[in-house]
């Protein structure tokens, strides 16, 4: 920027007005960034941090149907609703398969995804082509029609799934764990080119002739993956985990079509869907709001993690 | 060809066949006649196509009212998020203020909100707006436009931010050397510059608000009218017997729309600044 600013300086053409390079406005003081950030913040005060804000005021009522159209007073039950879902065992066991089927999802999407990415650098330019494309097909579906078009895929009678296997009246969708696999495979088939494509990108920015001097030193080629290519991808990975941490713990879409609103009785219910549920569909709206903070905790946690990593790869804020 | 180089093609190849084929069977079945599709001797393909079921998907259920409603709420989010994000992103990458790494890592943070969990208060909120502002209460596409927008911005600023810095300053000063103004600099100069990078940023914008479903079924309770796309999709599950004909042609609908946007984009991305600017 120092050689740029002096460039302009040497000019000769400067007004009467000089403000010039005053006006370019370093100063910490001046109004107009803040104007310019007026209008987002016009949205998102009250549509996004009051809400945030209000979320957390209606865990520690209680809010009810009867509070919502009866007009019943509601009354402020400090930390009660919080401690109604301490003592719910449904609450821990679903917050408990939340976190194993996002540990699982996310695994999975990085295994597909790396491994894709490997074989991206390998393959020729027709595959690799091919590849990229189907993957941003996958990537730009909706949530909703790839969760239908999987359904359909895996339907009882008409399903192509069942047909193939030769194993029709086959509900995968009556089982937990079949069910949580579907879905599985539909939310990796829409996350791993993401994962795909930002660590191709990694691996094309590091310098052919640092994996030339690892071949030409004798390693293998699971060293120089192992040994070159994850330490220096590393601050790339840490941010692909941590954003495949945050998506597959907030998913929602999936599950919430897929197995109609958390599967029989619920046995395929996520934090997420537990909580819309558990306001919507039982109107306790100040017991889903807890589930909302201690949801929006956890990820708060998770990102915080996330902007360390951003830092350690040293992208100036 | 080296062995490697071949199992590479082979597993790619592989990888995009098992990719696309969702897809592929997605539009394959919504060309499908229906009696191919309740039989139960399944083909990957079709030698009949026909359109009955995006005649009766367009014709029927309403479908072309759900398809406009979802282009205006996802077409007004995009023209408003753009600008409101193209300023913010002017503020935090052209001006060294306070508070501006607090001001970037709320965007950050933002973005990591579970914001299916804020249904339960904006519910609320948007219900007593309503009483107030009926274009954005309960029941309508204001109030659509409103979330999406607040939901779109904080990544659509992030992303901006790259763009804008990717600008060198010194056409700025120039102009402002020439005697141009702010607003002229702003957006006769700046503006135009990152269109590209823009156009990019909408995409996403478009695809958050194309694809809601949450927030659609949450506040459009009672005015079937201004239902949208998503919400729309669900008709055709039916208690006894789903028209996966049906399911399939409105899927394909909804699904278009976004895909010829991504990959429009990806071109526009990687052409995108190159031979704009010489500095």
């Amino acid at each position: 920027m120092s050689t740029r600013t002096a460039t302009t300086a040497a000019r000769p053409a400067a007004g009467p007005d000089l403000p010039a390079r005053r006006a370019r406005s370093r100063s910490p003081r001046g109004p107009r960034p803040w104007l310019y950030l007026l209008p987002a913040a016009a949205v998102l005060v009250p549509l996004f941090g009051y809400p945030l804000y209000m979320l957390g005021l209606l865990s520690v009522f209680d809010y009810r149907q009867a509070q919502v159209s009866g007009g019943e007073p509601t009354t402020f039950i400090g930390l009660a609703n919080y401690a109604a879902l301490l003592d719910d065992g449904r609450f821990w066991a679903i917050l408990a398969q939340t976190v194993v089927f996002a540990a699982a999802l996310v695994l999975a999407t990085l295994a597909v995804g790396a491994t894709l990415a490997m074989v991206l650098t390998r393959a020729g330019r027709v595959p690799r082509l091919l590849l990229s494309l189907a993957a941003m097909a996958a990537w730009a579906a909706p949530a909703m029609t790839g969760s239908t078009v999987w359904m359909f895929l895996f339907d009882t009678d008409l399903g192509l799934v069942n047909q193939v296997l030769g194993i029709e009246g086959f509900n995968w969708f009556y089982d937990k764990w079949t069910a949580f696999g579907v879905v599985g495979a539909t939310v990796v088939w829409h996350s791993f080119p993401f994962v795909m494509v930002t660590l191709y990108a990694g691996i094309q920015a590091i310098p052919a002739s640092v994996l030339e001097a690892a071949a030409l030193d004798g390693a293998s080629a699971w060293q120089s993956f192992r040994r070159v290519l994850v330490p220096m991808l590393r601050p790339l990975i840490t941010i692909v985990v941590v954003q495949s941490i945050i998506w597959d713990f907030k998913i929602f879409t999936q599950i919430y079509v897929m197995t109609n609103g958390g599967g029989i009785a619920g046995q395929n219910s996520v934090l997420n869907v537990y909580a819309y549920q558990t306001a919507f569909g039982s109107s306790e709206y100040g017991l889903g709001s807890a589930i909302g903070v201690v949801m929006t905790l956890i990820l708060l946690v998770v990102t915080l993690f996330y902007i360390r990593a951003l830092y350690r790869k040293g992208e100036p804020l | 060809m080296s062995r490697s180089r071949l199992v590479a093609n082979a597993v790619a190849v592989t990888a995009a066949v098992v990719t696309l084929f969702p897809i592929y069977w997605m539009v394959l079945s919504a060309l499908k006649p229906a009696g191919e599709i309740h039989s139960l001797q399944v083909r990957p393909w079709t030698l009949a196509p026909t359109l009955e079921h995006f005649r009766r998907v367009l014709g029927g259920e309403d479908f072309g009212r759900y398809l406009l409603n979802s282009l205006i709420v996802a077409l007004s989010v995009v023209a408003l998020s753009a600008v409101v994000a193209f300023l913010a992103a002017v503020a935090v990458t052209r001006f060294r203020f306070r508070f501006r790494t607090s001001v970037l890592i709320m965007f950050l943070v933002a973005q990591m909100v579970p914001v299916e969990a804020l249904t339960i208060p904006l519910f609320f909120l948007i219900r007593d707006v309503g009483q107030v502002a009926p274009w954005a209460g309960l029941n309508t596409l204001g109030s659509l436009v409103l979330v999406h927008l607040a939901f779109s911005l904080p990544f659509a600023i992030w992303m901006m931010r790259g763009f804008v810095a990717a600008v060198p300053e010194a056409i700025e000063e120039a102009a402002m050397i020439d005697g141009a103004s702010r607003p002229t600099i702003l957006w006769r100069i700046l503006f135009p510059l990152v269109a590209p990078g823009l156009v990019a940023t909408s995409v996403f914008s478009f695809i958050t608000a194309w694809n809601d479903f949450i927030f659609a079924r949450t506040f459009i309770i009672s005015a079937a009218q201004n239902q949208t796309l998503p919400a729309a999709l669900l008709v055709f599950f039916k208690p006894d017997e789903n028209d996966w004909g049906g399911i399939m042609a409105a899927s394909t609908l909804m699904t278009l729309p976004v895909l010829v946007f991504f990959i429009a984009v990806q071109r526009r991305l990687v052409t995108g600044l190159g031979g704009a600017v010489k500095d």
